[in-house]
């Protein structure tokens, strides 16, 4: 008895954290716009997300894009068609790994920072005083940190696609014995619009659910400095989850 | 004119304000003393509209409170000041910042207006000259009065403090205590104070009312306080003064 009233106390607290989020999510569309007044507010974000994630993009999308050059060349080579990786490399790299990868960097390094800033000015009266003074925390903090996301994700993503299908050429040319003409010839004659469309697709969903469930969190942070930490690492393994499974729905809906 | 009417409330399954009655004129300095932990800062709460009462009313100038929606509730706190327990200044904006913001948010005033505004709250409450310092960098007392200024932008007609005098020298407090005189007879807002400090309270009311186990037990100017026979009333006043 104990054992089912706890999974589903659990199960009724998951979906009010589902319903909390989508109504953050919502307010702070709400205040896209006032847009012009806060500029500075979601350019300053927009900054902090760059500063934090680019270094770690670059690594993650080097090694995936030579990762995936060094299996599916290998594999490819055993059937005379290397000379299709770049087909392969692009196409996996743009609707898959550039999107999720670049999603999950920045929901562990922007989005906990998010929910660990939020949390700490919850718990310190921070939010009560935005309150207290009129300023709806979901126009003032809420609303800058979606529109930072929403820009910066497929940004980011694309960044990491070059990236990724770069290193996957030096791997083409260097282990599989592949030119570069040949390489980036299969990338760019086979690449579809609908590829990068999806991943596009993808870094927008991403950006929305990272930036909602990190504010959700960090405004409902309990009170004590374990209330922030507790909120933190909830933001990152919501976040996570929603990445994964957007991540299925949206290519089940695409492909 | 606010009035809180019968107003119950259960907090963490304990009777916290049971049945608190009370009014306050307009324009009147009313300072709420009680000891720690009896539901000052809850009471406080339900005027800001933070917290609803599970019975009772609570009007602001004839509008109930527990009965606004969100956005009339943002409404009407543009008339508030309220200075909390804790400063609560955004530690990632400067003092200038800090103050300004109720400004930047709710007028149109040009930037160097703005900053006139500021300067002259901040030399209100006897702050110079750590405009551009965070709040990290500064004491607990200053950052209590930068609270204090930035309450006091908007021209509010209701002041809320909740504890002004914790953690401040008694001279800071002294300070405190005739700035907030002062200020009330400059502005003439509506002002509710909560405290346990008694020579605090006793030096700004107008009137003191006493909090004891979710009630108000008395309600009178600090002399009909000073003189009350309610052995409660008489212990608290005593009991202070014993430790001070
Ligand atoms: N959100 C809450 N949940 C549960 N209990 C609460 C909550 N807020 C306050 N309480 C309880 O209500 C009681 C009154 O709290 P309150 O903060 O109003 O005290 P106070 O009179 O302001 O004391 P102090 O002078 O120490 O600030 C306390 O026993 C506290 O534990
Ligand atoms: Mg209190």
């Amino acid at each position: 008895m104990d054992l089912f009233e706890k999974t589903g106390s659990k199960i009724l607290d998951s979906l009010e954290g589902v319903g909390g989020t989508i109504v953050t999510l919502f307010r702070g569309l709400y205040w896209f716009k006032q847009t012009i007044k806060y500029r500075a507010l979601i350019f300053e974000q927009m900054l902090f997300c760059g500063v934090e994630s680019i270094p770690v993009v670059i690594v993650i999308a080097l090694f995936t894009g030579m990762v995936v050059a060094l299996q599916t060349g290998q594999a490819l080579a055993r059937f005379e068609l290397e000379g299709t990786i770049g087909n392969v490399v692009a196409a996996s790299i743009c609707r898959e790994m550039g999107p999720v990868f670049t999603a999950i960097i920045v929901a562990g390094r922007v989005g906990s920072a998010m929910a660990a800033q939020l949390g700490t000015m919850k718990v310190s009266e921070e939010i009560d005083a935005l309150e207290v003074m009129s300023i709806d925390p979901t126009r003032y903090l809420v609303m800058p940190r979606v529109w930072a996301l929403l820009i910066m994700l497929p940004v980011l993503t694309i960044f990491a696609d070059l990236i990724g299908i770069i290193g996957g050429g030096v791997i083409a040319r260097l282990q599989i014995g592949v030119s570069y003409y040949t390489y980036f010839d299969g990338v760019m004659s086979n690449l579809e619009i609908k590829d990068i469309y999806t991943g596009m697709v993808k870094a927008v969903v991403f950006g929305f659910s990272i930036s909602a469930v990190a504010c959700y969190q960090g405004l409902h942070a309990r009170a004590g400095a374990q209330g922030v930490g507790r909120a933190t690492t909830r933001s990152l393994v919501f976040a996570f989850l929603s990445i994964l499974i957007f991540d299925y729905f949206i290519s089940a809906i695409f492909y | 004119m606010i009035e809180i009417k019968n107003v119950y409330k259960k907090l963490g399954g304990k009777e916290v304000l049971r049945g608190i009655n009370l009014e306050v004129q307009d324009g009147e300095l009313m300072v709420i003393m009680g000891g720690s932990g009896m539901g000052k800062s809850v009471l406080l709460k339900h005027i800001i509209g933070f917290l609803n009462p599970d019975s009772g009313d609570v009007l602001v100038d004839g509008v109930s409170i527990p009965g606004c929606s969100r956005k009339e509730l943002y409404d009407i706190r543009k008339g508030y000041g309220v200075v909390f327990q804790s400063p609560a200044l955004l530690q990632s904006l400067t003092i200038e910042d800090n103050v300004a913001l109720p400004l930047k948010e709710h007028s149109d005033y040009s930037a160097d207006k703005i900053g006139e505004i500021v300067r002259e709250r901040l030399h209100w409450v006897k702050l110079y000259e750590i405009e551009q310092k965070l709040p990290s960098e500064l004491s607990g007392g200053m950052q209590k009065r930068a609270s204090l200024a930035r309450a006091l932008t908007l021209d509010p007609h209701l002041m809320l403090f909740d504890e002004p005098a914790t953690g401040l020298d008694p001279i800071l407090t002294a300070t405190i205590a005739q700035l907030i005189v002062d200020l009330h007879g400059r502005i003439g807002f509506t002002s509710i104070a909560v405290s346990h400090n008694m020579s605090f309270s006793f030096k700004i009311a107008d009137r003191i009312a006493m909090l004891y186990n979710g009630r108000i037990v008395a309600v009178g100017t600090p002399d009909e306080i000073r003189g009350s026979s309610d052995p409660f009333v008489h212990d608290f006043i005593h009991g202070i003064a014993k430790k001070e």
